[in-house]
């Protein structure tokens, strides 16, 4: 049984001052995370991660379709006390301490009084927060908070955790640890579900990843297959100080290095690059196959959209 | 009352306790009690009407203000501030929240206005240097004043629901003021003719009357409030509030939380 499943859901606001004119926040978005996974979504500002993750947590209703987390339905009461979530962004009551406030969350999730205050020191201490329980939230930084938003988003233990943009506003060590706690949490076989635009923490933690962009589903699978997916590139390095016209008609651009060039073609190209360097007699030092990363395959998929906007606009 | 309703109040609760605006309104009500005295000082042989109409119309103004000021933030806050966010995606229903924030407040309420109310039992003493058994009356105008908080709690938090601060404090205030004088609006309804007869009946019965509620004049008088009155007003107050709530849980439960 998938842990998330998300069938068609699409959301349209009415804006406008008499609320007539549609827009599209989400078009009918197909999904499916398995249990036990890191599932990333990724997507530019705007693109609608945040409006799917308001509608999973119920929060905001879709305009059409369904969505099931651990099978049950998402206004099922029974799947909130399932579930952890992380806002973007998190504020927090600023009048209670963090003890106070993970006290409260507590509560509203029906974590035992018995157990309380033995797990709220527990993952205070597991978020880099031990010494400051009894601190207001007003006197906390955005990147206390953002661990604070963190600990009240798997206090109570929950199967499934879904984590919106949980990277920003941390320092590097911030993302570092946020990072291993991901990983913990997989590790303790949570589905660990979280959006975010910074694309070298996806590329290193998640299992699989979905790339929307205005509202669209762009592509969706496990890292590898969606990069090897892509058309590759190599980088040849010849000796010489000039680009035959032959390259530079390929639309290779040379960067010259003392007595080296180097340029970097597609593939498919790699013959008849070679084969021009042999007409003009040059040597040839090195054909090296360049790593396509997730930003690569990211940026491809977002240039069609943004090409299109482009014709509109024009 | 389910445990989730009971932290939401309490949240609510300790939210407005910690709040020094509260205690700033609190301690000029007890500055209006004093004043009382010094007016009554020289209001030869009416000091305790004095102290009792000023005293217990500072109680309800600034209960009302208390009410308005915290109420219209209770939902609309949340969402502007996201806190709810985090709230709504646990085990917790739409209306235990809403329920949540008017017990909270409720509560906040009735604990200022039992402060307010020593003062004035102070003031009453002071210049009375006895109570006597008029003086028990005074104590049903001030669960009167209590049942119109209730009422303009619930009215603040059903325009909460739906609209941003300023605006919920601009209605629940014009609420408040139209509601003081409601027995005026239905004698008018009352000799009105046509559509206005209809228009006016209709405004008289959908806005709070809380000028049944107020016996602060009869009770400094020292007259008696009838029992038929305290029940007909409970039963009004407790049906009004669960109206305006309803009507709150109603609009919030169908909302988008952009």
């Amino acid at each position: 049984m998938p842990a998330i499943e998300i069938l068609g859901l699409e959301k349209t606001y009415s804006v406008g001052f008499w609320r007539k004119r549609p827009k599209c926040a989400l078009k009918p978005l197909h999904l499916s995370v398995e249990e036990g996974e890191i599932f990333g979504f990724l997507g530019p500002n705007g693109a609608g991660k945040t409006t799917t993750l308001k509608m999973l947590m119920g929060l905001v209703f879709p305009t059409g379709g369904t969505a099931r987390i651990l099978g049950m339905d998402v206004n099922d009461p029974r799947v909130k006390a399932q579930i952890g979530f992380l806002p973007e962004q998190p504020y927090f009551y600023d009048y209670l301490t963090a003890r106070e406030l993970l006290h409260y969350y507590a509560q509203l999730s029906a974590v035992p009084a018995k157990e309380r205050a033995g797990k709220i020191e527990a993952i205070l201490k597991r978020v880099g927060l031990p010494d400051v329980g009894g601190l207001q939230l007003r006197k906390f930084s955005k990147g206390m908070l953002q661990r604070v938003g963190i600990a009240q988003a798997i206090l109570h233990d929950p199967r499934v955790v879904f984590l919106d943009e949980p990277m920003s506003g941390l320092d590097p060590m911030g993302r570092r640890e946020v990072r291993d706690l991901i990983e913990q949490l997989k590790r303790e076989g949570k589905t660990v579900f979280f959006s975010t635009h910074i694309l070298s923490d996806a590329e290193a933690l998640c299992d699989r990843v979905a790339i929307i962009h205005l509202g669209e589903l762009r592509g969706v699978g496990v890292v590898e297959d969606l990069t090897s997916s892509m058309q590759g590139k190599v980088e040849v390095i010849w000796q010489g100080t000039v680009v035959p016209a032959a390259i530079r008609a390929l639309g290779a651009d040379g960067h010259v290095s003392g007595d080296t060039v180097r340029a970097v073609i597609l593939d498919k190209d790699q013959e008849a690059v070679i084969d021009a360097l042999r007409r003009e007699r040059l040597r040839l030092i090195a054909v090296t196959p360049v790593r396509t990363t997730l930003e690569d395959y990211f940026l491809q998929k977002l240039k069609p959209a943004e090409a299109n906007a482009a014709k509109v606009m024009a | 009352m389910n445990s989730r309703i009971v932290s939401i109040a309490s949240n609510t609760f300790r939210e407005a306790v910690r709040d020094r605006v509260l205690y700033n309104l609190i301690a000029f009500v007890l500055l209006l009690v004093g004043a009382a005295i010094l007016v009554g000082q020289i209001s030869i042989d009416i000091e305790r009407l004095v102290v009792i109409n000023l005293g217990l119309t500072a109680v309800s103004l600034f209960g009302v203000i208390i009410a308005i000021f915290i109420g219209i933030g209770l939902v609309s806050k949340e969402i502007e501030k996201r806190t709810l966010y985090t709230v709504l995606s646990r085990p917790v229903r739409r209306w235990e929240f809403i329920v949540g924030k008017f017990f909270g407040l409720a509560g906040t309420l009735v604990v200022n206005t039992f402060f307010m109310v020593l003062g004035v039992a102070g003031a009453l003493l002071y210049v009375s240097h006895h109570l006597t058994k008029p003086d028990g009356w005074v104590l049903v105008a001030l669960y009167f004043i209590v049942l119109q908080f209730l009422m303009m709690t619930a009215i603040a938090l059903l325009f909460s629901s739906f609209s941003s601060p300023l605006m919920s404090a601009v209605f629940a205030f014009a609420l408040f003021v139209v509601g003081s004088f409601a027995e005026d609006l239905r004698g008018f309804a009352a000799i009105a003719k046509g559509a206005t007869h209809w228009l006016a009946t209709g405004a008289a019965y959908l806005t709070p009357n809380f000028s049944a509620l107020n016996v602060i004049s009869s009770v400094a008088h020292g007259q008696p409030v009838p029992a038929n009155l305290i029940l007909y007003n409970t039963a009004y107050a407790v049906f009004y509030s669960l109206m305006a709530l309803s009507g709150a849980v109603l609009i919030f439960e169908r909302r988008n939380l952009k």
